[in-house]
């Protein structure tokens, strides 16, 4: 196959999501000339969500117009070792994004801050419980960043996204209505919260009679106007119920695209390639470089190759491990021996939720945003002790008003017929009448979860895609069942016509019904080359001039939505290319 | 996300509801009666096709698989007071043009082999298109029917038509290569797309199924109601997609 070479560039980003729009923002403006390639077309958010077309549920929730095409590129699942894994051939479980902005175009906006014990668990845990309490095929690890170091970028991409919320901890003092539990912050929000919805009463009320302490959900949805330091306005969220799964017309929810592109795609220092889907990058192994990336215009078929003197490898997850592993960089992970790192430690999310109906209710489930939510910290992180619990980590426990677009939100009581008039009955009563309430856990690292290369099955160009070995181990299933223990006593306490058994992720991983797109793991941060795939400077061990960005170096899953630390982290290793890397190019962490 | 959306629980059938169910089915059959046009009320147009009205041109359906799927959809959401029954809504013709476009022809969907037959939480792992699986699963349902009950499911009366799609949900029935659960769930999902998505697709007409959830559709900005209305009932007539044009 021909292949054309194109004239180097200082930088080449892969993929142009939250964390490739990052760095191409800071190395360019850093005067480094930056090539962006996207996989998928361009997205303009005033063109391409706009009223009324984008309220469109069977467009944009059901037949998924917005996410990665599974016909041209999927992953492969099984639940253990030996069994054949088969291709999630419609994504169900999760929904990976794809063009500019990637899943940060079509995600709800929960915008987390990690506890400090979420960055180094193995330490806490140990430190609390003793050398022998993590069980050996637990091979959680730490993030190796103290919470002092990360919390200016976690500051930084606040205010970049303008996150409504309010401050639990500024300083060391704990402040009334924010989340007491959180790590120290140097400021405020940059906006107030949104609006609390008469569901979020309920729940507040409920959890502060049981002694909890509830909180606004931390919402890249502006409760108000805001221009950020790029210069770029959001407008003021609509509660239109749209989020996830939708663009927001009105530049509410932050995006790559409402947030970052404005300044990106006027800067002459950045070039943006769109059908520019990455095949491989072209590693010098004694050189420890990566030399040039390989990638295919995905409508003319044609092969480029991109010599560049920095590489930017900031895909999802999926893309980011797949890519190491087809590149042959780094050791893949072998369960069998517990040897190699690319690939190791896969993790999802855990989950729980218990669905509670009030015969006067007026809950207008239609009038939402994607992280209008308000939470409880109480059985998180290790805020409770584990000691003869049996499991570690924790749930943030909350209800989410997050839209009531029908065709996936119809709530019906226990023991509704799904079907006829019985269920037609049913759900004009209850539509307006009920909410959920729900527990969103973390998912620790397990030996036998983890993602290598599907020996069977291709993607659209031939290239073998990404297998999952993955199922929910003892840990998670504990988890599930004390958050849901949680929710149904949190339940209980408001005084519901009816409150449902709670439905617990337990069993299998089915990768159908959705569950979360807060996949992790495959090129975890560490500080040892052995097992992990970057240093702590998001940096390859193995190509100095590789940086790895986003969730797919997370050593392990919280309970959290992953794109807060996503984005901090983004900003904390583009601040050590630009500060040290630049400086002298070579290994920032000595191996 | 948090895990409450995934809330709603099935479980066993309440025999009163089914009961009131099937006699409000079997009184009606697949027409809509009277009393469901009167139960709209004054303000709402008289429905804009009915039985009386021309033939419906399919874009992909034939005869047969229109047939079946109006027998289909109008057992699943029959017409009673809270609304006309699926097909006087156009949920056939929904189906019509959503397995004639792109996704009934495998858009989005991964469709290299080898097809192997997984456990069900691998999901989906036929070979066929959207458009392919449905003609596969009317024909297997109406050879099953006309075995079991001595003609296709079109042709049978109302409470055995009931009968025989809670058999498919429960996976009592021999569908030969399909799941009679699965291609039970396939319809089921496609008949509630048809009911409450945007008009501008075919289904949902006058906006019937919106108004009978109480989902008041476009353009859905409530940054003032969602303080106003907080608590209280909130019901303005519902606007479509084409209500903006």
């Amino acid at each position: 196959m021909s292949v054309t070479r194109l004239k180097p560039v200082d930088v080449v980003v892969i993929g142009v999501g939250w964390t490739g729009a990052i760095a191409a923002r800071e190395l360019t403006r850093a005067g480094l000339s930056v090539v962006g390639l996207e996989r998928g077309p361009l997205r303009t958010p005033g063109e391409d969500f706009v009223l009324p077309g984008i309220r469109d549920e069977l467009r944009y929730a059901i037949r998924q117009e917005l996410f990665q095409d599974s016909s041209v590129e999927t992953v492969t699942m099984r639940h253990a070792r030996g069994e054949a894994a088969l291709p999630m051939r419609r994504f169900g479980a999760f929904t990976p994004g794809t063009g500019t902005g990637g899943a940060g175009s079509h995600w709800n906006g929960m915008h987390w801050r990690y506890l400090p014990y979420d960055l180094n668990p193995r330490r806490h845990i140990t430190q609390r419980y003793g050398k022998g309490a993590i069980p050996a095929e637990m091979t959680i690890g730490d993030f190796g960043i103290e919470w002092d170091e990360i919390e200016p970028y976690y500051d930084r991409f606040e205010k970049l996204c303008g996150v409504s919320g309010k401050a639990g901890n500024i300083g060391g003092r704990v402040i009334a209505g924010g989340n007491p539990f959180e790590g120290a912050r140097t400021s405020e929000f940059p906006n107030p919260p949104l609006v609390r919805t008469a569901a979020g009463d309920i729940f507040a009320a409920a959890s502060e009679k049981l002694g909890y302490k509830p909180f606004p959900l931390p919402a890249s949805n502006s409760s108000r106007a805001y221009t950020n330091a790029e210069g770029a306005t959001l407008g003021a969220c609509a509660y239109c119920g749209h989020c996830e799964r939708f663009g927001c017309e009105v530049n509410a929810k932050a995006s790559p695209n409402t947030t970052l592109f404005p300044a990106l795609l006027a800067d002459q220092r950045f070039s943006l390639r769109t059908n520019s889907y990455v095949r491989d990058l072209v590693f010098d192994r004694h050189a420890k470089r990566v030399t040039a990336v390989r990638y295919v215009d995905t409508r003319s078929g044609e092969v480029f190759e991109q010599e560049a003197g920095l590489v930017i490898l900031g895909g999802y997850v999926f893309t980011n491990t797949l890519l190491m592993l087809t590149s042959g960089i780094g050791t893949p992970y072998d369960p069998a021996t517990g040897h190699g790192a690319v690939g190791r430690n896969y993790c999802y999310q855990t989950g729980a939720g218990v669905q509670v109906f009030f015969k006067d209710g007026a809950f207008n489930p239609f009038m939402g945003a994607g992280a209008l939510g308000t939470n409880i910290d109480e059985f998180n992180g290790d805020n409770f002790d584990h000691a003869g619990l049996g499991f570690f980590g924790g749930s943030t426990i909350g209800v989410t008003s997050g839209g009531g677009r029908p065709i996936q939100h119809r709530p019906v009581p226990p023991g509704t017929p799904r079907w006829g008039s019985a269920w037609k009955q049913a759900t004009a009563q209850w539509y307006n009448r009920s909410f959920g309430i729900g527990a969103s856990g973390a998912n620790y690292a397990h030996r036998e979860n983890y993602l290598d290369l599907d020996p069977t099955y291709r993607d659209a160009l031939g290239h073998p895609l990404l297998r999952m070995t993955y199922n929910f181990r003892e840990n998670d299933q504990r988890l599930a069942a004390h958050s849901a223990e949680q929710l149904t006593r949190i339940a209980k306490a408001m005084d519901a016509t009816i409150v449902s058994e709670p439905a617990l992720r337990r069993g299998n991983f089915h990768v159908v019904p959705y569950q979360s797109t807060h996949n992790t793991g495959g090129t975890i941060m560490g500080s040892d080359p052995r097992g992990s795939v970057v240093n702590r400077h998001l940096q390859s061990w193995d190509a100095h001039n590789l940086f790895i960005l986003g969730a797919s170096v997370f050593p392990q899953n919280t309970s959290y939505n992953p794109t807060g630390t996503v984005g901090a982290l983004a900003y904390w290793a583009t601040d050590a290319i630009i500060h040290q890397y630049l400086k002298g190019p070579g290994a920032l962490v000595a191996a | 996300m948090a895990g409450g959306r995934e809330a709603d629980a099935t479980g066993g059938v309440k025999r009163r509801e089914l009961l009131s169910a099937a006699f409000v089915a079997t009184a009606t059959g697949a027409l809509p009666p009277v009393a469901a046009r009167a139960a709209a009320g004054p303000s709402a147009p008289p429905a804009e096709t009915g039985p009386a009205a021309r033939p419906q041109a399919f874009l992909t359906l034939s005869p047969a698989e229109a047939e079946f799927l109006t027998a289909a959809v109008d057992t699943l959401i029959p017409a009673d007071a809270l609304s006309p029954s699926a097909s006087d809504l156009g949920v056939v013709v929904f189906i019509d043009r959503q397995l004639a476009g792109a996704w009934g022809g495998g858009a989005r969907l991964y469709r290299s082999g080898p097809f192997v037959k997984g456990k069900p939480e691998h999901g989906y792992q036929l070979p066929l298109t959207p458009r392919e699986y449905f003609a596969a699963g009317i024909a297997a349902v109406d050879l099953w029917a006309r075995t079991g009950f001595g003609r296709p499911l079109a042709a049978l009366d109302q409470p055995t038509r009931e009968a025989a799609l809670h058999r498919l949900e429960r996976g009592e029935a021999d569908l030969g290569e399909l799941s009679p659960r699965d291609f039970f769930e396939a319809l089921l999902a496609i008949t509630i797309e048809g009911f409450l998505a945007d008009p501008i697709y075919g289904g949902n007409r006058d906006k019937a199924g919106w108004k009978m959830v109480g989902y008041p559709g476009l353009p859905a900005t409530y940054a003032n109601a969602v303080v106003r209305a907080k608590g209280q009932p909130f019901h303005p007539a519902p606007k479509s997609i084409e209500d903006f044009l």
